[in-house]
């Protein structure tokens, strides 16, 4: 519930961890480690976000139907990401059929 | 009606049954308002991973154009105007008016440098003809496989997202001054202070947002 009250330390230490975590993430972005910069990147701030919303937020400290609410709207954004992603992501693993273009009667080129 | 007659507190709306209630609801409504500020965000999120896979080089360019160090002070900037926003919570769960309007003054200063940074970021941008659309011609040479269109693509996208954060953040100073001048004026209580609550919630969404619209704009460029 909201009158929990969470002590002054704790909020620093998370401040501190959150600082911690921004210089760690930026100290990476320098040093080559491929297609991992993006992954490690997006962890750490989805810690970060973590940190944030548990302590900052107070969700550790809210209602179950406050905590089921925030639960779909991830849920809802997974969704969102994953279909849009998955299609665009995708769209060259099948070639196109090669008979595709006689079929369909080109423009004619505009002329100059 | 009087407190006395009415035999609850002032600050107790009478279509709720308790305090529990109250501040429950209240709570859960601004859950519920940040939930579609996520699928908002959400949107711009998936188009920007869109385009960024289409055009790879040209983002990765475009986010090396960006100063790290401006982002990297920015996000440092953010993170403690959301310590000095539940320090400001703390004080009034415990009934400190001067904390409580201290701590709030404080939090809306660094929200201002943080816009105050910002800006003199987007100056930067408009000195080098990085605007998108206004003022669009990058004096840089363009390595292979990058395109004046595609770099610009990159920041219509940077321009937006950050602009439509800073939005945010602008709303959220004028939520502050209002809940200064209520807190100064001794409106809240140990009791009552859910509007303070409900604004820290939203202040640390816009957090939040910057979070990963730093890593995914100013750090995954490939600066090694």
């Amino acid at each position: 519930m909201s009158q929990h009250i969470v002590s002054v330390r704790s909020y620093v230490m998370v401040f501190l961890a959150l600082i911690g975590l921004t210089a760690l993430t930026v100290g990476v972005a320098f040093v080559n480690l491929g297609a991992m910069n993006t992954v490690v990147a997006l962890v750490i701030a989805t810690i970060k976000m973590l940190l944030v919303m548990l302590i900052f937020m107070h969700v550790k400290y809210s209602s179950r139907l406050t905590k089921l609410a925030i639960l779909a709207a991830f849920f809802w954004l997974a969704l969102l990401l994953t279909f849009t992603l998955s299609d665009y992501f995708t769209r060259h693993w099948t070639p196109t059929p090669t008979d595709w273009g006689s079929s369909i009667s080109a423009p004619a080129p505009r002329e100059k | 009606m009087s407190e006395a007659a009415s035999g609850h507190p002032r600050y107790l709306q009478h279509h709720f049954a308790d305090m529990d209630q109250q501040n429950e609801s209240g709570t859960f409504g601004m859950w519920v308002f940040l939930l579609t500020e996520i699928m908002f965000f959400g949107g711009i999120f998936a188009a920007y991973a869109i385009y960024r896979s289409m055009y790879l080089p040209a983002f990765e360019f475009g986010s090396r154009l960006l100063d790290i160090k401006l982002g990297a002070t920015n996000t440092a900037v953010l993170i403690g105007s959301s310590l000095t926003m539940v320090l400001a919570v703390h004080a009034a769960q415990t009934g400190r008016r001067k904390a409580l309007v201290f701590y709030l003054l404080l939090t809306m200063a660094l929200g201002t440098a943080f816009l105050g940074i910002k800006s003199y970021e987007y100056f930067h941008k408009w000195e080098n003809f990085l605007v998108p659309g206004l003022r669009f011609a990058p004096t840089v040479a363009l390595p292979a496989g990058v395109t004046v269109q595609n770099l610009q693509l990159f920041f219509c996208f940077y321009f937006f997202m950050t602009a439509l954060h800073a939005l945010h953040m602008i709303i959220g100073l004028g939520i502050m001054t209002v809940l200064t001048v209520m807190a100064s004026r001794g409106r809240f209580s140990p009791e009552y202070y859910v509007p303070i609550e409900v604004s820290g919630l939203y202040w640390h969404f816009v957090d939040i947002v910057w979070i990963f619209l730093f890593p995914l704009l100013y750090l995954i460029g490939g600066r090694y």
